[in-house]
């Protein structure tokens, strides 16, 4: 099982606790309505499927309760990182220090 | 044929449903918390998972903006006022949750093995005086820990019959020795 760490509970717990939550850092757009079709497509089902560091949303469901966002390499499943939502998205040099 | 001879512990753990008593969800922002530790009169530990004993209440730390109180029902209605008088300076929610969780209290040398049946946490890691909220098999539960052997279990009511089920055979498993 996954060990994910809540940047809340600052604790490293069981996978069973957490929810996945889709992609991060995707910003609701702040008027849909006057978006084309294609941009508002590219918002609901456009995503990175990245092969490596995926920046993600997860919640600590049967716990804080919190939404956080992480990223995980999707080739080894690894945790890179995780932190509060609202912080700014690491940049990749800050992630291979905390590697 | 060879006799074999186990030494079974006839009760290998207790467990009790422990009678009802008022308890509260509280949500207040932490810019606010202060404020209302003050009007209530009760110590709102900032950490996740710690806990506080003020009088016979205490309080249990759940989220960043999240609390667990347990008032004893003497002191329920005072409570209720208080938040009620503070509650236009200082917004919070204080609900009554009193009816939604019915409380286990397992004890005995192996209350922490059969605990482990069902949470995916490392229970032994969760230390004396702290609580969490987490899982066991499939029901969201708050885990006090009130000593080395002894943890008290709140479970929603409709999961009760559900972890009820599993402790039993659990007891049953670690009384034949398995
Ligand atoms: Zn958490």
């Amino acid at each position: 099982m996954l060990l994910i760490h809540c940047p809340y509970c600052d604790e490293t717990l069981p996978e069973a606790e957490f929810a996945y939550a889709g992609e991060a850092h995707i910003a609701r757009p702040a008027d849909p309505s006057a978006l084309t079709d294609e941009e508002w497509r590219d918002f609901l089902f456009i995503r990175t499927n990245a092969r490596g560091p995926h920046y993600e949303r997860w919640r600590h469901i049967h716990g804080c309760g919190r939404f956080f966002n992480a990223c995980r390499d999707t080739v080894s499943d690894r945790f890179l990182m995780t932190y509060k939502a609202g912080e700014e998205r690491p940049a990749h040099a800050t992630l291979e220090a905390a590697e | 044929m060879t006799a074999q001879r186990h030494d079974f512990d006839a009760a290998p753990f207790r467990l009790e449903e422990l009678p009802w008593s008022p308890r509260f969800s509280l949500r207040v922002r932490p810019q606010n918390r202060a404020a209302l530790e003050g009007a209530l009169g009760l110590t709102l530990p900032a950490r996740i998972g710690e806990r506080s004993m003020t009088g016979g209440t205490e309080v249990l730390c759940l989220g960043p903006d999240e609390w667990t109180v347990l008032v004893p029902e003497s002191g329920r209605d005072a409570l209720v006022d208080a938040g009620a008088r503070i509650y236009a300076q200082t917004p919070h929610s204080l609900v009554e949750i009193s009816d939604r969780e019915i409380t286990l209290r397992l004890s005995g040398p192996q209350a922490l093995t059969a605990l482990t049946a069902g949470c995916p946490r490392d229970v032994e890691a969760l230390q004396t005086g702290r609580a969490a909220r987490t899982l066991f098999d499939s029901a969201t539960v708050i885990l006090w820990r009130d000593g080395a052997d002894s943890f008290r279990m709140d479970v929603w009511r409709s999961f009760l019959p559900h972890v009820r089920a599993i402790l039993d055979k659990v007891a049953a498993e670690l009384k034949s020795g398995l």
